[in-house]
């Protein structure tokens, strides 16, 4: 690229550049001006002293973070809610393609996926407010478990620790498994036909082009979606527990997203929540780093 | 380019599906494969039936008789109504709720605000992000480094207190432009409507601009009205998301009068508020009045959407596929 093409460029496309300036500064100011703030965590904020004028204390608030009883409680929370829901929710929307593909129904089919997305559309305050009512003294769900037997007597399931967990992991399921199941359908469905055509010509049942031709044909979508849940380990999605957690259950509820919210924004600790917060945003980039050397190493997939 | 093109066609389910019906009706079933069948067809019914449920169930309960309502403990599936055994009266179905709902003024003005914040965010962001987006397809030396600072950023941002900061900074905490500015730009959006504007033929900008067309006259007049399949892909995604946010307004809102629907939402559903402005005194049973506002409350701020949801599901896959491909 020499001087004179970028000077006929400007010339030619002046009013281009020109037109992209308010989305340049759009950016600057909401997305990275907020980078320059990650400086917060290194200083003892003062509402006097503001993000510049702050007195600079080093590494000191990691350094509290680290040694609190937090750190411990925040980390196996963190990483236990993630593993579970990770478990039960990335299979789940492939499992449910999978099953949709199979039906011949088209109208059928349509049908059910139709339904399943539904959940999709309602907002998060109001799912909660479902799993309220659901898990709640007189719920349905309560209900249910205590005929059961599970229970001794009808209680709020919410408050109790060891439901906590599994409540948020079901209601993932229900919200997100319609929607989910639509990227891998679409996979499925431009899979080359003429395969299964071979296969049965080659005497391989159904069960057998699943595995030997499905399977393959989505493997790469399901690597690449893996590698993005593992790297977002540590940022379990917080706006549900917040709207679910209580004093009673920060025992098992709370995670680093949550406890950056609560300590930062409802505390006033600025410094405090954006350490913890930059400690958050390191191991998830270590996360996305690892996840996608070891897929490129075993699956020769990676994201980059 | 072209080969994109290709595989949305490809998509086109109905015409694979006819293809592969007429094979599978030539084959016979194996006894296994019949068995698989039945079981399929009855689990899927049964999960559609669970996915919908939930929402049966409130809206069941929103008609039902408060004083029943607060009892019942199982899944509920048509009003609740009945005799009342030791006084004799009758407690029927009743619309009480709903009219409760609707005289709540804290919940219609949610409500107005609501549509305010999806209405202008979703006018200012669909102008913005196709003003983006036709400068970076342009011709430009500079065009993909544009795309390059915008990518970027999905990657690298200061995160929650940082950017709070910042909105504080410039005054915008607690006004109505931080709900509509927060998201605003979207990268994924102007990502899928550059692209859609490189598929447009060459000859379509040159003939323009022979004719003497302007940017805002090629963008507007003629670029625009044939990505409107694009358009609309975006747009309702964006509302969606707008419609339901609630997380924006909860760090930055405080005012009332500026809450969103959602807001409104959960301090009725989670925090078991009275809603302001509600009179239910007059109610011979407060509590379980209060139970059935709850229940219709959360009728009145989800069926808007579901309205619509199966007649925009179409765009709606179109718009995942589409994302999905240019990864």
């Amino acid at each position: 690229m020499r001087l004179s093409d970028i000077k006929k460029d400007w010339l030619r496309n002046k009013s281009v550049y020109f037109l992209a300036l308010p989305m340049l500064v759009y950016f600057f100011i909401f997305n990275y001006l907020p980078i320059g703030g990650i400086m917060l965590a290194f200083e003892d904020y003062t509402a006097r002293g503001g993000t510049l004028g702050s007195e600079w204390i080093g590494i000191k608030n990691f350094i509290t973070f680290f040694s609190t009883y937090y750190f411990p409680r925040l980390m196996r929370n963190t990483i236990l809610i993630s593993l579970q829901n990770m478990v039960v929710n990335f299979p789940a929307p492939i499992i449910l393609a999978l099953l949709l593909n199979e039906m011949e129904n088209q109208i059928f089919k349509k049908t059910v996926q139709t339904m399943s997305y539904m959940p999709f559309f309602v907002s998060t305050v109001v799912i909660c407010g479902i799993i309220q009512d659901f898990v709640g003294m007189n719920g349905p769900i309560t209900t249910a478990l205590v005929s059961l037997g599970v229970l001794p007597k009808a209680q709020d399931l919410l408050s109790l620790k060891p439901f906590f967990v599994p409540i948020l992991v079901v209601s993932n399921v229900w919200q997100g498994m319609g929607y989910g199941s639509i990227i891998f359908l679409a996979v499925l469905s431009s899979v080359d036909q003429e395969l299964y055509e071979a296969a049965k010509i080659d005497g391989a049942g159904r069960w057998k082009q699943t595995l030997h031709i499905t399977i393959p044909g989505i493997r790469t979508m399901i690597m690449m979606m893996l590698i993005m849940q593992v790297s977002s380990l540590l940022n379990v999605a917080m706006d549900k527990i917040i709207l679910l957690y209580r004093p009673t259950t920060y025992e098992v509820a709370d995670v680093i997203m949550s406890f950056v919210y609560r300590r930062g924004l409802m505390e006033g600790a600025y410094g405090f929540s954006t350490a913890v917060q930059i400690f958050n945003s390191i191991v998830s980039m270590l996360l996305l780093i690892i996840a996608n050397a070891t897929s490129r190493k075993y699956s020769e997939f990676s994201l980059f | 380019m072209g080969n994109r093109a290709d595989m949305l066609n490809n998509l086109d389910e109905s015409a694979i599906s006819k293809k592969r019906n007429e094979k599978n009706n030539a084959i016979k079933d194996t006894p296994a494969r019949v068995g698989f069948k039945v079981f399929n067809y009855i689990f899927l019914t049964l999960l559609g039936i669970l996915c919908l449920i939930p929402l049966w169930h409130l809206l069941m309960l929103s008609f039902s008789n408060p004083n029943l309502a607060v009892k019942a403990n199982g899944v509920v599936l048509w009003p609740l109504s009945g005799v009342n055994a030791s006084t004799q009266e009758a407690m029927s179905a009743t619309l009480g709720g709903y009219q409760i709902v609707f005289k709540n003024s804290a919940l219609i003005r949610g409500y107005a605000n609501t549509i305010f914040y999806v209405g202008a965010g979703c006018i200012l962001s669909v102008i913005c992000a196709s003003i983006g987006a036709y400068c970076i397809s342009r011709r430009t030396i500079f065009g993909s480094y544009l795309l390059i600072i915008m990518m970027l950023s999905m990657f690298f941002n200061g995160g929650m207190i940082p950017t709070y900061m910042v909105n504080k900074a410039l005054g915008l905490v607690n006004t109505r432009w931080v709900i509509v500015l927060t998201g605003m730009l979207s990268v994924f959006n102007i990502i899928i409507l550059q692209m859609a504007f490189r598929n447009l033929p060459d000859g379509l900008e040159e003939s323009a601009q022979l004719d003497g067309a302007g940017h805002f006259t090629m963008l507007f007049k003629i670029s625009l009205p044939l990505i409107k399949a694009s358009i609309a892909v975006i747009t309702l995604m964006y509302a969606i998301q707008k419609w339901n946010d609630y997380m924006t307004a909860q760090i930055y809102i405080r005012n009332s009068k500026l809450y969103p629907l959602q807001i409104i939402l959960r301090q009725i559903l989670l925090d078991a508020q009275a809603p302001e402005g509600v009179d239910i005194s007059t109610m011979e049973s407060q509590g379980n009045m209060q139970e059935l506002v709850k229940y219709c409350t959360t009728i009145v701020g989800t069926v808007p959407l579901l309205c619509f949801y199966p007649f925009i599901q179409k765009y709606f896959v179109k718009g995942i596929m589409i994302g999905s491909m240019k990864g």
